[in-house]
């Protein structure tokens, strides 16, 4: 595992108040219990925690470019961004 | 119980400084969102607003009225002036020991906490000027009126959020209805269009980089706007008495919680206020023929709002108007209600009812006559406005044409 994968998810475990053990990567926010508030809350958290600006706006969720709907693809999202914004 | 009506209208907003104006651009269908003006604004990524434009404060108040006044109390006591000069008023004696202020505020004063905390953090200084705290403080507005005014009676402010202005507005309301006393002057006020202010709301990310398309498919988000009007309500006996012009009845109002979370909006809130405020004026639903929509231009409240709609006016929800203003002034959080009243008193009084622009592609989920675009005539009897604010707190009022 990356370490950008363990970042992320140990932040959306924390977000779900979870164990990153019982967060996987086919794992959906929903299956997580994070809702609109959560996703925003982790989407700040993950901005902080690698220094990038994640494109998400909550009213088009599919029109920001950003997939959230699965772990595995928001990870995907994120290793993306550092490559293009570091 | 006493018959309630509105004798005085003033407001100072995106789209006008004063209510003639106002209601201009409403027909017009004229957008006053447009490029965020103030400083580090080129540090936030919502670079867009409805700011009052072309006002200059120093040619209003003096030097003394500045260092005390935020700009959410210049707007209100700008607007104020205009409504108690159309309603002909002069509160001395028992008036004034009976006449009071209810504001609608969300942020209080939003510029003046962002000056000085820059200047304390950012600059370092440890000195700030003697009346920080009078002039950001959420009731500053409301004080000063009465002041200017000479208005002795129950005077607050009331803050919740994007409904501020209908809770204040139905207070008042009840006040005047329920015999406390013959006149009230009521609406709201904000002011939050800083750096802080808009970073804040940017953190959200609920904020529109382009535009605000109430119902429309496209829609993405709110844009913010900063503003006030402020309104006499007076008993009708008492404004016949004296012979005034009455611009509309207030006929009742409800006021509900969701209870259920802190953003996201709840239909049944929503329906619950809607169908409490019809049951409080006691008219029937199919006499409604406007709503001024909440409107935010969100996903999630317009497609609420329009569920709930549907579900209090069942099949009559096809054959009323709702349309959103903020299209044209934004949102103006805590001073919104206030203004969008001129919507409803146009669509009663003048029998035009303001469009919702920006409008590109219908929405299954928004499937109500959202008066696209283009200004309307047409006869109405009843008016809802509605406010559905953060913290699932609801507030609709209703008004009637007064023939």
């Amino acid at each position: 595992m990356s370490s950008i994968q363990d970042r992320v998810i140990e932040i959306i475990a924390e977000q779900a108040v979870l164990e990153p053990a019982d967060v996987t990567l086919d794992s959906t926010l929903e299956d997580l219990g994070i809702d609109s508030l959560g996703l925003v809350e982790s989407i700040f958290a993950i901005e902080e925690a690698f220094d990038i600006s994640v494109p998400f706006n909550a009213n088009e969720p599919k029109k920001s470019g950003f997939d959230i709907s699965s772990v595995r693809a928001i990870v995907a999202g994120i290793e993306r961004l550092i490559a293009e914004q570091t | 119980m006493t018959r309630v009506v509105i004798t005085g209208a003033g407001t100072i907003n995106p789209l006008g400084a004063d209510v003639p104006a106002t209601l201009e651009a409403m027909r017009e269908g004229r957008c006053g969102i447009g490029e965020l003006e103030f400083r580090d604004v080129e540090r936030l990524s919502i670079r867009i607003g409805g700011q009052v434009r072309g006002y200059d404060p120093e040619t209003v108040f003096n030097r003394q009225q500045l260092a005390l006044y935020d700009r959410f109390t210049q707007f209100t006591l700008v607007a104020a002036r205009q409504a108690i000069t159309q309603a002909g008023l002069e509160f001395k004696g028992e008036l004034a020991a009976r006449a009071g202020v209810i504001l609608g505020n969300s942020g209080g004063g939003m510029t003046t906490l962002d000056d000085n905390y820059r200047s304390v953090y950012e600059e370092g200084k440890n000195r700030v000027h003697p009346f920080v705290v009078p002039k950001l403080m959420n009731n500053a507005a409301a004080s000063h009126l009465s002041m200017e005014f000479n208005l002795k009676g129950p005077t607050f402010t009331v803050s919740t959020a994007c409904a501020s202005s209908n809770h204040a507005m139905a207070q008042a309301f009840q006040m005047v209805h329920g015999g406390i006393t013959p006149v009230m002057v009521t609406g709201g006020s904000e002011s939050m269009l800083c750096f802080g202010g808009v970073k804040a709301w940017e953190g959200l990310r609920v904020m529109s980089r382009d535009a605000c398309r109430p119902f429309s498919a496209n829609r993405n988000g709110m844009v913010q706007g900063e503003g006030a009007a402020v309104y006499v309500f007076e008993e009708l006996e008492h404004a016949r008495k004296r012979g005034a012009e009455i611009l509309a009845e207030v006929i009742g109002f409800a006021m509900t919680s969701d209870a259920a979370d802190i953003v996201m909006p709840s239909k049944q809130g929503a329906a619950r206020a809607m169908a409490g405020a019809l049951r409080d004026a006691r008219v029937d639903r199919e006499e409604v023929g406007y709503i001024n929509a909440h409107g935010t231009g969100t996903a999630a409240n317009d497609k609420t709002e329009c569920a709930a709609v549907a579900d209090v006016f069942g099949a009559h929800s096809d054959r009323l108007m709702i349309s959103s203003t903020k299209s044209m002034h934004a949102h103006l959080i805590g001073a919104t209600g206030a203004v969008e009243l001129l919507a409803c008193i146009m669509a009663l009084r003048d029998g035009v009812i303001a469009p919702t622009i920006g409008y590109e592609e219908p929405d299954p989920e928004c499937a109500l006559d959202v008066v696209p675009n283009e200004a309307r005539e047409a006869h109405v009897e009843v008016a809802l406005s509605n406010a559905f604010a953060f913290g699932g707190l609801n507030a609709v009022l209703a008004l009637r044409r007064f023939a």
